[in-house]
């Protein structure tokens, strides 16, 4: 019964439409690159959800770790002045 | 004992939990949380896979092209529903072909509602209005489950879920037009329905020993009963609109509660389709197998091909 377990599992990104960037939809399992595509189109595309596809062996993910206290993004929190509200203009000048 | 570090990671979880926010997939959860929700999602997964069943007995029957269409997209939606599910279990860890494993062997459960025969085409048309209108129920509120995956699977699922419905409901609206015979086969299938799906959103509350937790963690956000009610308050209505009556002397409004009050299903029937003794348990269950089993060949040539594929790159480049 683990035989499917040899498929290699893809994580699948799609464009919703011409302008947007690709999301990650969900992933599957297929034999190669091509059989990976056509499972991601039948099944995240069923109803137009898409113009493109990107899938991509998970294995081939490098990937932070989600927790937002992680001390990767730690640096960013304290450069408040990388902000455009960090700097006071009087109301009167127009066009900022 | 747990460690300094453990409970240090068991506040942060509960804290992301309090917040409302949603837990993904590396986040440390307790194993308890993650279980749970490997039961609950694989279990959801095989109830779309098995799912597929009662209604693709129907479209080599279908009455007319159009309504052979839309049933063939519907279990062709079933299917992917199952593999939403499915890859959203494997970001917990659990392995697909393993999760197969458990239900041709009994050992994980899928929905009972599928354990009961489709005898007619209205079958079809009350499975949509019914089955799928008390899975919308069911799954509405799962969108917000605090597992950031079966969520997101579930805002894909409820979307597709309302095509499903509708389409049943348009069927039986279809056959309450027609002939007499017609409106009683609707008001036969409706009869038989009627109770298991009230059944679909489980044992009553008094009788669910896992509801309290799962709602702590926020897997599950309502109560069985509270659903069930709130499942028989849209259908009634709906009910009246189509013409036929649902099969319980107790239903009535309750214009105090603001609800309307129904009887008890019968959970002695549910219980004995939930361990193994519906009508069609068995042939589920069998016809699952050996789809799997039949396909064997399929997956080992793919891969096989898949293997050549590589090798014959590899020595060109």
């Amino acid at each position: 019964m683990t035989e499917r377990s040899s498929w290699p599992l893809y994580e699948v990104f799609v464009r919703g439409k011409r302008g947007l960037n690709h999301v990650h939809v969900g992933s599957l399992h297929a034999a190669d690159d091509e059989m990976a595509l056509h499972n991601a189109r039948n099944l995240y595309t069923r109803r137009n959800e898409g113009v493109s596809i990107w899938v991509v062996r998970a294995e081939a993910i490098t990937a932070s770790s989600p927790d937002e206290k992680d001390p990767l993004f730690a640096p960013s929190g304290d450069k408040v002045y990388r902000h455009p509200t960090f700097y006071t203009i009087p109301d009167d000048v127009p066009h900022m | 004992m747990p460690t300094a570090d453990e409970q240090r990671l068991h506040e942060h979880f509960d804290a992301t939990i309090d917040r409302d926010q949603r837990v993904e997939p590396r986040d440390w959860m307790p194993e308890g949380y993650r279980g749970t929700l490997v039961r609950q999602v694989a279990q959801h997964a095989h109830s779309e896979i098995i799912g597929m069943q009662p209604e693709g007995a129907w479209i080599g029957r279908a009455p007319s092209l159009r309504r052979k269409a839309i049933l063939l997209a519907k279990v062709q939606d079933e299917a992917g529903h199952g593999l939403y599910l499915y890859s959203a279990a494997e970001t917990l860890g659990a392995d697909r072909g393993e999760l197969t494993g458990k239900l041709v062997s009994g050992r994980q459960k899928y929905s009972s509602i599928f354990n009961y025969p489709t005898l007619t085409f209205a079958d079809i048309g009350v499975i949509g209005w019914l089955v799928d209108g008390a899975a919308i129920c069911n799954q509405v509120p799962l969108c917000r489950s605090s597992y950031g995956p079966y969520a997101r699977a579930m805002v894909r699922i409820c979307k597709e879920e309302s095509f499903h419905q509708r389409q049943g409901y348009e069927l039986l609206l279809t056959m309450m037009r027609g002939t007499a015979a017609q409106r009683e086969m609707v008001q036969d299938a409706v009869d038989r329905w009627w109770w298991p799906s009230l059944m679909m959103f489980g044992p009553p509350d008094g009788d669910s020993p896992n509801t309290q937790q799962s709602m702590a963690w926020k897997i599950k956000r309502h109560t069985n009963d509270e659903l069930r009610q709130k499942f028989v308050d849209m259908t009634v209505p709906q009910a009246e609109v189509l013409g036929v009556s649902l099969p319980d002397p107790e239903l009535a409004w309750n214009a105090e509660r603001g609800h309307y009050d129904f009887g008890e299903p019968d959970w002695a029937e549910l219980k004995r389709v939930i361990s193994g003794d519906g009508p069609c348990n068995a042939e589920r269950v069998e016809r699952r197998r050996s789809a799997h089993e039949d396909g064997a060949w399929v997956r080992e040539a793919a891969a096989a091909h898949a293997a050549k594929q590589a090798a014959r790159k590899e020595a060109g480049a």
